[in-house]
């Protein structure tokens, strides 16, 4: 299985296509529905005025986000009694609820990658032409077998949104993923969703 | 009356972390009817990796431990207050324990209260009374966001799928219920189905059918027959594990008949991911049974 080292570059983001399953390895961000209405308020479409400690994150993020990947994640965490953090069930949440943000926090940030389930629609499919970068599929509801690839938690923004819509910053090894819309157009989610909408066409047609 | 909060917290072990055998062997099935190497193949074989990793663990089937509706048979003579209080209680201390996630956001002010208890409907308790010599029986499933969101209700008639007030109405909006999930519930799932009832009601029973084992078909035939015709039919639609495409869409399908309004006709369908995760324990006395 292809392995891949973050950050990524733009040529080994373009030799990605949709069915290819990948290693990841390095250092990504979780971030889910607050994160990503809080970046494009805050920091792109600049309709919310920074508060408390936005601008020292947003400075941090540019720096964490640039080349690497956003895993649409909700872990459930673990603190020890030395005060570190361990994630023990971190899969996928649903991504198509970022549909609206998508694109636009990719370009800003330089994104190479989106981790989640269930794929995502058109304007992200476009977004990953042009950042260049690719959707990942991780396995939905594998949440404890995915958290294993999580070595160590580095760090936590924004716990006031709540455990699972903090962002965290995580060090993974070997987190598996599969290509289902790469930075050629490619969405395995169109295909199966047509496809699907023909052979129901199809039963709808049928007697009872 | 007992104190049940410790027996509590184990169910709520239990059932997050230890998936039904009835839905394992249905998935370990599925495994062996996609191609080898292929990403539905792959998608099932973690699954299957990611139940025995949890259940050794006590960890999460899925991070997201969702909606814990409880269902409670308590015997004539309880206090159903009580028993609420101590759900309650299991359910703070089972958080504690990361056996649940914090997982109830006060939707106006956008607060995680971090303990899942939010309110007085969550987590959501349903309350049956039974005869003083019946054990009392507490049944919890766990239903993820992302199944719960791919989740629809219909009124007949539907013209853009042709759909009337009958059986065959119920069976094509089932379909259009299934391909619009498409992965996003995290398929392969379970179908409940109810037929009927007010909108509330409708959705209610549509998911207290799921606390039902695998396989049990409704004891009206034609219904009988329809949960099989269903089930068969998504899984022609090809959507497969996580979308990926692929044998197995739906494992099985649920059906229940309510009474409805001359002027209603309501089908809900609610999606249940493949974390099938319900459990149920069963006090006589001083046992206490795990199932």
């Amino acid at each position: 299985m292809r392995e891949i080292t973050m950050p990524i570059s733009d040529d080994v983001i373009r030799s990605l296509k949709v069915g290819e399953p990948v290693l990841l390895t390095g250092v990504m961000v979780t971030g889910r529905d607050a994160a990503h209405k809080w970046m494009i308020e805050t920091f792109i479409k600049k309709t919310r005025p920074p508060q408390g400690d936005d601008e020292k994150v947003y400075q941090e993020l540019k720096k964490l986000l640039n080349g690497s990947v956003i895993y649409h994640c909700g872990p459930v965490v673990a603190k020890d009694e030395n005060g570190e953090y361990k994630f023990l069930a971190a899969g996928p949440t649903t991504s198509i609820r970022e549909e609206p943000y998508q694109a636009d926090v990719m370009k800003h940030f330089n994104v190479k990658g989106v981790i989640g389930k269930g794929g995502m629609g058109a304007k992200t499919l476009k977004g990953c032409q042009e950042t260049p970068g690719v959707y990942f599929h991780a396995i939905g509801g594998a949440a404890s077998f995915i958290a294993q690839s999580v070595k160590k938690v580095l760090g936590v923004y924004k716990l006031e949104f709540g455990t699972p819509e903090a962002m965290w910053v995580i060090e993974v090894k070997d987190f598996p993923v599969v290509v289902t819309m790469d930075a050629h157009g490619g969405s395995q989610h169109a295909v199966i969703d047509s496809s699907s909408q023909e052979v129901l066409d199809k039963l709808l047609r049928e007697p009872y | 009356m007992k104190d049940l909060t410790n027996e509590i917290i184990e169910l709520i072990r239990r059932t997050s972390s230890n998936l039904p055998k009835d839905v394992e062997d249905r998935l370990r099935a599925a495994v062996e009817k996609e191609a080898p190497g292929s990403a539905a193949r792959g998608a099932l074989e973690t699954i299957m990796k990611n139940i025995e990793l949890s259940r050794k663990n006590s960890t999460p089937i899925c991070q997201d431990t969702g909606t814990p509706i409880f269902r409670v048979h308590y015997p004539e003579g309880w206090s159903a207050r009580k028993l609420r209080e101590q759900i309650r209680g299991a359910m703070a201390e089972a958080t504690k324990k990361n056996f649940m996630r914090p997982n109830a956001v006060d939707a106006v002010y956008d607060k995680n209260t971090g303990n899942n208890l939010g309110g007085d409907d969550f987590p959501s308790i349903h309350f049956e009374e039974v005869d003083a010599d019946q054990p009392l029986t507490i049944e919890l499933m766990l239903k993820g966001g992302g199944c719960e969101n791919v989740g629809r209700q219909y009124s007949l008639p539907h013209n853009e799928l042709g759909a009337g007030r009958d059986l065959a109405g119920v069976r094509k909006v089932a379909l259009d219920a299934v391909q619009k999930a498409q992965g996003q519930g995290c398929a392969p799932g379970i179908l409940g189905i109810s037929i009927g009832g007010d909108r509330g009601t409708s959705y209610i029973k549509s998911k207290e059918v799921l606390y039902d084992k695998i396989g049990t078909r409704n004891a009206d035939p034609e219904l009988a027959k329809l949960e099989e015709r269903l089930t068969e039919e998504s899984n022609q639609l090809g959507i497969g594990p996580m979308g990926f495409g692929g044998q197995t869409t739906v494992i099985d399908t649920k059906i229940t008949g309510l009474s409805r309004l001359p002027a209603s006709y309501f089908v809900s369908v609610s999606y249940m991911c493949w974390a099938y995760r319900r459990r149920k324990m069963v006090v006589r006395g001083e046992e206490v049974e795990y199932d």
